[in-house]
């Protein structure tokens, strides 16, 4: 494989940016499609290519290919450089957001389609796409920060994409400042990092690692500030408050930016220093106990919504929750796979929530209902997701989460029942939304929530072939892409030995033995008992959902307001703390001392002035008498001391 | 015997700038300044002369110097009159007290 290879893979998408934004512009209002061909043209050759780097890692001796660096620049004696770093982690992530950023890219010609800022979305979303391989191929912890902001600023510009809708561009500042918090810990780690190693480089900070000259307090604490990073970028607790609010934004970019990708930006980075966790038992201990505590609180939020993309929001933090808690009981591997599968899965139920939208012209479940009539692909294809969601075997998601599961049942049983809880939460919730929007009868829908669609038909109708075909390869992908590891040949890629990546099972035996272990088969009736509740109260109404609902009323209110963490963070921690506590006394700071020195210094010299004028009284003879005076002065001392 | 040397010139020199000074401050009359003024000025010649005989007695300079220090003395007296005048037609009066309009 050509060294250049990988560099085109990144290059690409910022060149369809550029091409977009400074080249095709003056073309763009007459065809606007233009700016639509080019970003599929540039991802879609980046993701042939990323599969090509993915064959090439598979087959080479350590799953690792050479690559040089280019030097940047030399700053003292502090050389930088840029270059990127090709390993199995690498490759599996830049061909999941390569494949989902086309996926995604061709699904948004429908969604889209006569939006006034057609060519501006394309343009955003092939900045964001280069910069979240930027971030994936980066061989220094430094240019991955770089590029760690450039996808928070591409999330930014994409939620406040509608950002004449005050809402939306309230989310869009959320979402920036609230990972700001995470970022902060990233810097410090990325700074105590260059302080005690002088060095940015991943390759040589896994070396210092594994020979034991970075340990102890500092270790941990730089495990603990790239975690905080995570924590933003992945909407952990208690970082998690802008995901639900980033859904703002037009759909396919939830889908692309808030589910599959960025997000899981934050259980990459923790991959990608995994060896700086592994040698910091209490770090990985923290890493677990967020993950499993955000699956099962985000999980236990997603019960009560009536939005369909908060649903999955919620959904996609709690399994964010499950990545983190992967990594943190098990290894790169275990935590990655739940990524890989979960990406095709969640992106698919995004865009099947676009697909719904699309026909319904709201996102709220309560105005839909009936809709697997009129939208029988949306309605397989969401069906697929769900379950893969949930877990039912054979569908991805039941592999990934089995591993999780696995993991933790034998590193810590505290975590292992929340996991367990929250596997039967997230099949009811999941199966909640299927079944309030597609079964049942048709409630009405609303009108668009974003206009200005051309010819568009009136009453819920299909979504055309370019949002369809999508939707049909991501539910393929949604049922298949779990298999790669029946026979352990995924934890074998991240294990490093060649030996590792061959098939250590046959595919069948791997395939039905699962079902054999008591652990899967638990994990999978609870799921099917999370999915038969749903069934019970909103198809067959043998429960009725307000008896419930009334029946744990404060526990209900408390759900629908999200656990008051908004409330929480915007009126106790910044109206009542910071503006009328902290900023008060900083503003009282600024008016008393720094304005009373600014101010007094001036007085000081207009009063000493006044004093002083009194001298000047105009008598010529006054004047000759000091310079007298001042003459016998300077005599006398020359005299005395000269 | 004795002989007037340069201490005795610098003493009469310094004696008559005290003089002239003490004029200068202490009176009201302008015409009366200008002339302690004068007094100022001679004491520096005679000053610049003693120096020139003890230091260079062949050479003129200092005596040259003195010379021009009289023509300037006279011209600066001429246009001080012509201020005075100027002065006096305002203010009706020579007295330095009520020149004080120049202050804050």
């Amino acid at each position: 494989m050509p060294m250049q290879v990988p560099w085109l893979i990144f290059l690409l998408p910022f060149l369809s940016f550029l091409m977009i934004g400074l080249v095709l512009r003056p073309f763009l209002p007459r065809y606007p499609r233009l700016a639509g061909y080019v970003t599929i043209g540039a991802v879609g050759i980046s993701c042939a290519l990323s599969f090509w780097v993915l064959g090439a890692v598979i087959s080479s001796p350590g799953h690792m290919l050479p690559v040089d660096d280019i030097r940047w620049a030399v700053v003292g004696n502090l050389e930088m450089h840029i270059g990127v770093m090709v390993d199995s982690l690498t490759a599996v992530m830049v061909v999941v957001v390569t494949f989902i950023s086309l996926m995604v890219q061709i699904y948004s010609q429908g969604y889209m389609k006569g939006d006034p800022g057609y060519m501006r979305y394309y343009a955003f979303m092939s900045l964001f796409t280069a910069c979240m391989l930027g971030l994936v191929l980066a061989n220094n912890i430094l240019f991955m920060f770089v590029f760690w902001e450039g996808v928070g600023l591409g999330s930014y510009l994409l939620i406040g994409f509608w950002f004449h809708k005050p809402s939306a561009a309230n989310a869009a500042k959320k979402a920036f400042i609230v990972t700001r918090f995470g970022d902060l810990g990233f810097l410090a780690a990325i700074l105590i990092l260059f302080a005690t190693t002088g060095t940015f480089d991943t390759g040589e900070i896994y070396k210092l690692v594994a020979a034991g000259t970075l340990t102890g307090t500092t270790l941990t604490w730089v495990a603990i500030g790239i975690f905080a990073g995570a924590c933003g970028k992945s909407a952990q607790f208690p970082l998690h408050v802008w995901l639900p609010d980033a859904m703002e934004g037009p759909t396919p970019v939830s889908a692309l930016i808030h589910a599959a990708t960025m997000v899981a930006a934050g259980v990459f980075l923790v991959a990608r220093f995994y060896p700086i966790f592994s040698h910091s038992p209490e770090a990985m201990l923290v890493v677990a106990v967020i993950g499993a505590f955000t699956a099962i609180f985000a999980a236990s939020i997603g019960f009560v919504m009536n939005d369909i993309k908060r649903v999955l929001a919620y959904s996609t933090i709690s399994q964010l929750g499950y990545m983190m808690l992967g990594l943190g009981v098990g290894g790169v591997a275990i935590g990655i796979f739940h990524l890989f599968n979960h990406a095709f899965f969640k992106a698919l139920l995004f865009l099947g929530a676009g697909s719904v939208n699309h026909s319904s012209g709201t996102f709220d479940m309560r105005l839909m209902g009936g809709l697997r009539k009129s939208m029988p692909w949306t309605y397989i294809t969401f069906v697929i997701g769900s379950l893969s969601l949930a877990g039912i075997w054979p569908l991805a998601g039941f592999w990934s989460k089995d591993e999780i599961l696995m993991n933790a049942f034998s590193n810590n049983p505290t975590l292992f029942v929340l996991a367990l809880i929250t596997v039967f939460m997230t099949a009811f919730y999941m199966f909640r939304a299927v079944f309030m929007t597609f079964h049942g009868e048709y409630k009405g829908g609303a009108p668009s929530e974003h206009g200005d669609h051309d010819e568009h038909p009136q009453g819920p109708h299909e979504s055309p072939a370019v949002m369809v075909v999508p939707l049909v390869i991501l539910a393929v992908m949604a049922v298949c892409s779990g298999w790669i590891n029946v026979t352990g040949f995924f934890n074998g890629l991240f294990e490093g030995d060649v030996e590792g990546a061959v098939h250590k099972i046959g595919f069948l035996e791997g395939f039905f033995g699962t079902l054999t272990h008591p652990l899967p088969l638990a994990s999978l009736l609870i799921a099917l008992a999370g999915i038969f509740l749903a069934f019970a109260i909103y198809i067959k109404k043998w429960i009725s959902a307000e008896k419930i609902t009334n029946a744990v009323r404060p526990l209900y209110t408390l759900l629908s307001h999200k656990y008051y963490m908004d409330d929480l963070y915007e009126n106790v921690i910044v109206k009542t703390f910071l503006y009328n506590g902290l900023f008060k006394l900083f503003a009282m700071f600024d008016t008393s001392v720094v304005d009373g020195t600014v101010n007094g210094t001036a007085s000081a010299a207009s009063s000493a002035g006044s004093a002083l004028k009194k001298l000047q009284n105009g008598q010529t003879q006054v004047y000759a008498f000091t310079i007298a005076l001042g003459v016998v002065a300077i005599a006398v001392v020359v005299y005395l001391f000269g | 015997m004795l002989t007037v040397g340069l201490t005795h010139f610098l003493i009469l020199s310094a004696i008559l700038f005290a003089i002239g000074l003490f004029g200068v401050i202490t009176q009201r009359n302008v015409i009366k300044v200008i002339m302690c003024l004068e007094i100022m000025l001679n004491a520096v010649n005679i000053a610049l002369i003693a120096f020139s005989q003890s230091v260079a007695p062949v050479s003129l300079t200092g005596q040259i110097f003195a010379i021009f220090v009289m023509v300037v003395a006279a011209a600066e007296v001429a246009v001080g009159i012509a201020i005075i005048f100027s002065i006096y037609r305002n203010h009706e009066s020579i007295d330095m007290e009520k020149f004080n309009i120049l202050k804050w």
